[in-house]
């Protein structure tokens, strides 16, 4: 130890401290100049925004800054620029008649960004963020309706869903032929294969078509309607047109069959308000399939 | 795992006069206190109102009754005499706790980096969540995050600590058995802490979700580290208290108040692992950001630059570029850090004026910060050549980069605007890492590698080439991950704040969620290179320990009187 003697360092030019730790010491640098220069702008800056900004707390309340700034405030001023651009139009939106929307320009403006904006936050986790649907998720963009594709219906369905438990919800679901007892195993795998022929895909082989037809008819023509075009008000998908919400193939066909479907759309009357729900309703329509 | 008698070495074979052999007050103290707390366990554990509680208390009982033996075996091993301050003159060091906790740093390391490869690889493909509660994102991030902070982080400055104020203080660890009580119930308390995190258990308030009696326990833990620490440097042989002291000191007394301060909470019932923390809505949250920010502050900040203090000057066998930049940056810095924590909360309800302090003191905080960037990069001036040749050398020296890169980018985002666009982005994530895996990785890693041949008695590491290759892959996996995330989170941010010009977001979150992907897979992709990195070297600290070159020692009692 050699306390207060410093050493020459001939790499730095300076001395040491004349403190020294298991071989390690100290250089009497003083503090660089624009380190100091610096950390005093930073101070001098802070001071200066505490001036300028509410900052220090007094007894039952707090310095408030030269010109009163508050986020409160500014958060308000930036509500009222989005009420001035658009207070309104969104209040004749509220009033105007779902029908009447479309007809006029400004308005199905405004629904279809609105509506997009609330189908993003609340449709597109099941449905994709462009409407495109998944497996058991309809896909929003094609002309192809489970419950009807006019404005009115896509209302509907928005509003009340499909085995929601909302009293007004779209009630009719696939039966589970199988599971039921209704039909045996080899008959699901002949009706399968029939379902695939409706639209012109290829069945097994030694698969009996009049078979299927007969238990096809006998089973499925109730809902699906002659020659399986489908039928919206009970939701039975038109197994014609080549769009599955499933699958087409038959593994998939015969889950479908033997198991039965009952997906759920939820109900979005009380979630969102009724002038949220019409710009959904319009911007779903607008998408591309809307009658 | 490394066998016990890497650890417990006969202290010394000097020859014993014959005393009569007695436990010492704090052998049968202690001895007692864990034999009661094992019943306590016991009792607490059959009365347990929730499972995960009846395994934590189970798991105590059975810890307390380990630590009983633990302290009864260790008596009858050991001589009559408690080994002494000093041979001959020279202090007789306590390494053991030391190579304890350098071995399971390096552990605890691996276990977290791989814990954020998995939970950066479930951001990028979900489904590796296997909708299995125990492995799902929300369960395995804090397991993530404390391992790496508490787990390996923790030892790492315990067991520098302990090393450190040691050789600057050329005395002896205080107490017998009490650093092995920090280091074994520091431990102790990640096992139970990360275990919980599994299970559920959890106060939800980030970086402190241990429940009420993992709490408890750490604070005990905590208070003997502090006693232990502060009675070595009472027993000092030096005149002054060396600057790596200052800053581990700094370290440990403001996480113990700040551990104190944020965890005050009443459990539902001593029998069951819930609790409610007493404060509430802004209170919390701003109690919850002072702790956090200085969590940062002292934990990862405070601690690791007393590393930086040792070891850059001690390798690079330099003085310290500046004694009185130490002195003012020191001050400064813990004097200005504890009022940041509110810019963790800007544009939020916490008042105004709050949010101001903190933003404030944030931007004032960055030369105090940079003062310790200079110190630790000019302590370099005169041995710049040696980055070429000692890739450990390089190891901590770009850590101090990184730590500068780091006290630059936050007080940057503490800047309301800023943080605007930067809150709850993935910036956020990535400004953390830079300083977590290039400034607290780095020069923890810097720091093994020097420490574990000192403390192993090893000539030099078994290979400096695989220290090297540690260095640029690691390095590689850093620069992917911040890159990544800076993308990522810019992207994310003005994603999030794009308008219409009829005043409607842009994009909706899940767009914004799409557009993550390729990032999160870059940044799984750089946190692989890091974890790869960390087992190079750990199979290269191994090979020290087990096959390096034993450093020739003069047996102690020839040496030539001083």
């Amino acid at each position: 130890m050699t306390d207060h003697h410093g050493e020459f360092d001939s790499v730095s030019g300076r001395s040491t401290t004349g403190h020294e730790w298991d071989g390690i010491k100290e250089l009497n640098t003083p503090l660089p100049r624009w380190w100091v220069i610096s950390f005093y702008l930073t101070i001098v800056w802070s001071i200066g925004y505490w001036i300028v900004y509410p900052a220090w707390p007094l007894i039952s309340s707090n310095t408030t800054g030269l010109f009163g700034y508050s986020t409160r405030a500014s958060v308000a001023v930036e509500l009222a620029n989005l009420e001035a651009v658009r207070g309104e139009k969104m209040a004749a939106l509220a009033a105007a008649p779902l029908a009447d929307i479309e007809r006029d320009p400004a308005l199905l403006a405004l629904a279809r960004a609105k509506g997009k904006t609330v189908f993003g936050d609340n449709c597109a986790p099941c449905h994709g963020s462009g409407g495109a649907g998944a497996k058991g998720f309809p896909n929003l963009n094609d002309d192809d309706w489970l419950w009807g594709g006019t404005l009115d219906q896509i209302m509907q369905t928005i509003q009340f869903g499909a085995r929601s438990g909302h009293a007004k919800a779209h009630e009719g679901q696939m039966l589970a032929f199988g599971k039921d007892g209704v039909l045996k195993g080899d008959e699901i795998v002949t009706v399968a294969n029939y379902v695939r022929s409706l639209s012109g895909l290829p069945a097994r082989k030694g698969f009996d078509a009049a078979k299927g037809e007969k238990i096809f008819a006998d089973n499925c023509v109730a809902c699906h309607g002659d020659g399986g075009k489908g039928n919206q008000e009970l939701g039975a998908p038109n197994l014609t047109d080549k769009i599955w919400l499933y699958g087409s193939d038959e593994a998939t066909l015969i889950e479908t069959i033997g198991q039965g479907r009952a997906g759920v759309m939820p109900a979005w009357e009380g979630r969102l308000d009724p002038s949220t729900i019409k710009a959904m309703a319009v911007y779903v329509h607008s998408l591309g399939g809307g009658k | 795992m490394v066998s016990g008698g890497v650890f417990f070495q006969r202290e010394s074979a000097m020859p014993q006069p014959s005393i009569s052999k007695t436990m010492t007050t704090g052998e049968s103290g202690l001895a007692l206190v864990f034999a009661v707390a094992a019943f306590l366990c016991l009792i607490a554990s059959a009365k347990a109102l929730d499972a995960p509680f009846a395994f934590h208390t189970g798991l105590s009982a059975a810890a307390s009754l380990a630590a009983v033996f633990f302290i009864i075996n260790r008596y009858y091993d050991r001589p009559a005499r408690l080994p002494p301050a000093e041979i001959n003159g020279r202090p007789n060091y306590n390494m053991g706790p030391i190579k304890f906790t350098a071995a399971i740093a390096m552990f605890w390391g691996i276990a977290g980096f791989l814990v954020g490869l998995i939970i950066a690889s479930q951001l990028a493909w979900p489904a590796l969540n296997f909708d299995l509660p125990w492995i799902q994102f929300g369960r395995l991030r804090p397991l993530h995050t404390s391992a790496v902070i508490f787990a390996f982080g923790g030892n790492v400055l315990i067991g520098t600590s302990f090393y450190v104020v040691q050789k600057s203080c050329r005395a002896r660890l205080a107490g017998d058995l009490a650093p092995w009580f920090v280091v074994l119930g520091y431990n102790y308390f990640i096992l139970i802490a990360g275990t919980g995190y599994l299970l559920g258990v959890t106060q939800s308030k980030e970086y402190a979700e241990p429940e009420w009696y993992a709490d408890l326990w750490l604070t005990i833990v905590w208070v003997t580290y502090l006693l232990v620490f502060l009675g070595t440097i009472i027993k000092r042989k030096e005149p002054h208290i060396f600057v790596a002291n200052w800053f581990y000191l700094a370290f440990i007394v403001t996480i113990a108040v700040l551990h104190l301060g944020n965890n005050p909470a009443l459990p539902v019932s001593f029998f069951g692992s819930k609790s409610y923390i007493a404060w509430g809505g802004i209170q919390d949250a701003m109690f919850q950001w002072w702790y956090g920010h200085n969590a940062v502050g002292f934990f990862l900040t405070a601690g690791f630059l007393a590393i930086m203090y040792y070891f850059i000057p001690k390798r690079a066998e330099r003085p310290i570029y500046s004694y009185r930049l130490s002195i003012i940056h020191f001050w400064a810095l813990i004097f200005l850090y504890i009022w940041a924590g509110p810019h963790h909360l800007h544009y939020t309800a916490l008042p105004d004026w709050t949010q101001t302090l903190g933003m404030t003191f944030s931007i004032m905080l960055w030369m105090p910060s940079w003062g310790g960037m200079i110190n630790g990069l000019m302590t370099l001036s005169g041995a710049w050549d040696k980055l070429r040749t000692d890739p450990v050398l390089r190891m901590l020296v770009v850590s101090v980069a990184f730590y500068g890169m780091s006290t630059f980018e936050g007080p940057m985002m503490s800047i309301k605007v800023v943080n605007s666009l930067s809150h709850y982005t993935d910036w956020t994530i990535g400004h953390v890492h830079s300083g977590a895996l290039g400034w607290v990785g780095f020069v923890s890693f810097g720091a093994l590698y020097c420490l574990v041949p000192w403390i192993w008695n090893r000539k030099g590491l078994y290979s400096l080439k695989l220290v090297n290759w540690h260095f640029w892959i690691a390095t590689l996996g850093i620069v992917l991950y911040i890159s990544a995330m800076w993308v990522s989170g810019i992207l994310q941010g003005l994603m999030w704040r794009a308008y219409t010009s009829l005043g409607f977001l842009e994009y909706s979150f899940i767009e914004s969620v799409e557009a993550m992907h390729p990032f999160y897979v870059i940044r799984a992709a750089g946190g692989a290179l890091f974890l790869i990195g960390a087992l190079i070297m750990a199979y290269n600290l191994w090979m020290t320990v087990r096959v390096g070159e034993q450093e020739v020692q003069m047996p102690v009692a020839l040496q030539p009187a001083e």
